[in-house]
């Protein structure tokens, strides 16, 4: 699975996500990064936390530069599931801004939780105020979290902040942290409007 | 890929060894000898060595010519060179014919030293486990303690994992390729097919033929058609033959009329004509015997508890012979021990020998893999 979202094309800084990520890692945690593109946030986890990290990665060619990059990556579909996975065999499973375009959205929210004793989901989150205006406007929102043309997008499961809090009450996912930011800024103040990226670490409840 | 990136000439070699071997079946082997290539330099330290293991019908001639007149070079060829995935720039490769072979390898066809006949049907059923130990004494008389890499496709696929578990501190890199874990009921079936077919041919002789001046060449023949049929795709069958008429038109007949047919006969000829039945009967068996995980209670995972070596693992989306799921078993079982494992599943037609085709992506993912081991 790519990384549907935002690609990193800025191999100096860290993607602010990435920073929050690795804050809420233990060190010397495993970690399994579903969805893991070219291995950055694996490669960070493990210059910051000496974590014992695995990808997962369903495209060819990200597959492969993720090798080079010295990760250990799995090409597999998360569609299928994590049938590969013992329970609990994780401390951490990462899923980052690919849930929205995952089709079985509830499954592997479940598998990850079955998989890891945590789970990070991070997601842009729809409910940003430029998306709503965009949409009021009269057009599907195309910006820096959502750069894609509604013909063109890879995303299928698009949710708002308050969406994904009703999607955890009903799944019996307890929320252990949840940040918001826009533009790597946290954002404490009408998060749902002013927040564009939603960052949850989970448990099962 | 170029002429220029061919390992070039090569020659066979033989070592001897007389250190009796005791084999899983509990019967010894006094003496024997293995055949086995070898491309590139050793270094100083010999750590560039990498073992190539072969499947069914493979064997020590993995790569080069051993004449220019030559019509096809070894049977990994397309990997193994100067500039080629596995570098023997920087690599020392070395191909064995395995125990119980038909190429120059101790095998029912050579004759016996202590009997002075061929060993016929008294060459013992040699398992996986055997080879590994056989290509563990040919590593100490090369005096290499330490292999950068072991690569096996299939049932070498089987080997190299085997050597990670029997040798833990002698294998850096396992590359286990279009394998399994073991085989399944319906993979073991296609053998004792293939096994009945030599065995029931009349000039088989209780696998004595060589007394006899025979050839059990039918049994070997059909052994391979099946063979073939599985290591094919049906999208790769219809594709390279699909219904095509050999004459253009149907003859109701039973001589070849399809271009299956004559593919397949054509095939099963070539085998017949180079390969020995014995052999074949005990891969085959080697393949049906192989499973690590027996002595663990059917827990893979067990059984790779001290694997030290790290991991590549390959499998292709239409091999149906060693799916994709078998090579996801291994997967697991290396997850289970925070093992360090990279699992690639090539978008590949060919079905089962998709793992001898040169496909850009593939080769890509060979290449890279080993560029990063160290020696």
């Amino acid at each position: 699975m790519s990384q549907p979202i935002q690609s990193s094309t800025d191999h100096t800084a860290i993607r602010p996500d990435f920073a929050l990520i690795s804050q809420w890692i233990k060190p010397h945690a495993k970690v399994l990064d579903l969805g893991c593109g070219d291995g950055e946030l694996l490669t960070h986890l493990h210059h910051q936390h000496d974590i014992r990290g695995y990808g997962v990665e369903k495209d060819d060619s990200n597959w492969l530069t993720a090798m080079e990059n010295g990760v250990d990556v799995l090409q597999m579909d998360l569609e299928s599931g994590l049938s590969g996975f013992e329970d609990q065999s994780f401390d951490t499973v990462i899923l980052s801004q690919t849930l929205q375009a995952m089709h079985n959205t509830e499954g592997i929210v479940q598998e990850m939780l079955r998989v890891g004793h945590e789970a990070i989901v991070t997601f842009p989150n729809f409910g940003y105020w430029r998306n709503r205006f965009q949409i009021v406007f009269g057009n599907m929102p195309v910006s820096k979290t959502l750069p894609y043309q509604w013909y063109d997008t890879p995303n299928v499961h698009l949710c708002t902040i308050d969406d994904f809090d009703a999607f955890c009450t009903k799944h019996h996912i307890a929320i252990i942290e949840r940040k918001v930011i826009t533009d790597g800024q946290d954002i404490q103040f009408l998060p749902n409007f002013l927040g564009n990226l939603a960052m949850y670490r989970l448990k099962s409840a | 890929m170029s002429e220029n990136n061919s390992v070039g000439l090569v020659a066979p070699q033989s070592a001897h060894f007389d250190t009796p071997l005791p084999l899983k079946s509990g019967e010894v082997l006094p003496q024997y000898h293995l055949t086995y290539e070898t491309y590139g330099e050793l270094n100083a330290d010999k750590s560039n060595a990498v073992l190539i293991c072969h499947a069914l019908s493979g064997n020590h001639h993995v790569a080069g010519k051993y004449k220019e007149s030559d019509k096809s070079a070894g049977w990994w060829d397309n990997l193994v060179g100067p500039g080629r995935p596995l570098d023997t720039n920087k690599f020392f490769v070395i191909g064995v014919n395995n125990l119980g072979g038909c190429h120059g390898s101790s095998g029912p066809s050579n004759t016996n030293p202590a009997t002075d006949r061929p060993y016929s049907a008294t060459f013992p059923v040699v398992t996986v486990e055997d080879w590994v130990q056989s290509q563990a004494r040919l590593m100490d008389y090369l005096g290499i303690q330490q292999l950068a890499a072991v690569i096996g496709g299939s049932l070498g696929g089987m080997q190299a994992l085997q050597w990670a578990i029997a040798f833990p501190d002698r294998v850096k890199h396992a590359l286990v390729i279009a394998s399994a874990p073991n085989l399944t009921a319906q993979n073991m079936a296609f053998n004792e097919v293939a096994r009945q077919a030599i065995i029931t041919d009349p000039e088989f002789h209780d696998g004595d033929y060589y007394n006899y001046g025979v050839v059990p060449r039918r049994g070997l023949r059909i052994a391979r058609m099946l063979g073939h049929i599985t290591y094919l795709s049906d999208d790769v069958m219809g594709a390279k033959f699909g219904r095509k008429l050999r004459d253009g038109t149907i003859k109701y007949s039973f001589d070849v009329e399809f271009e299956m047919e004559s593919y397949l006969r054509y095939q099963g000829d070539k085998f017949a004509g180079e390969f020995d039945a014995n052999t074949y009967l005990r891969m085959t068996r080697a393949l049906d015997y192989f499973d690590p995980a027996l002595d663990y209670g059917g827990n893979l995972s067990a059984a790779l508890a001290h694997v030290k070596a790290k991991f590549l693992v390959v499998s292709f989306t239409s091999d149906w012979r060693f799916s994709p799921a078998r090579s996801k078993e291994i997967v697991k079982a290396l997850l289970d021990n925070e093992i360090s494992v990279r699992y690639a599943e090539v978008t590949a037609a060919h079905g089962h020998d998709a793992f001898l085709m040169p496909d850009p992506h593939y080769h890509a993912i060979m290449r890279s893999y080993l560029a990063k081991v160290k020696v």
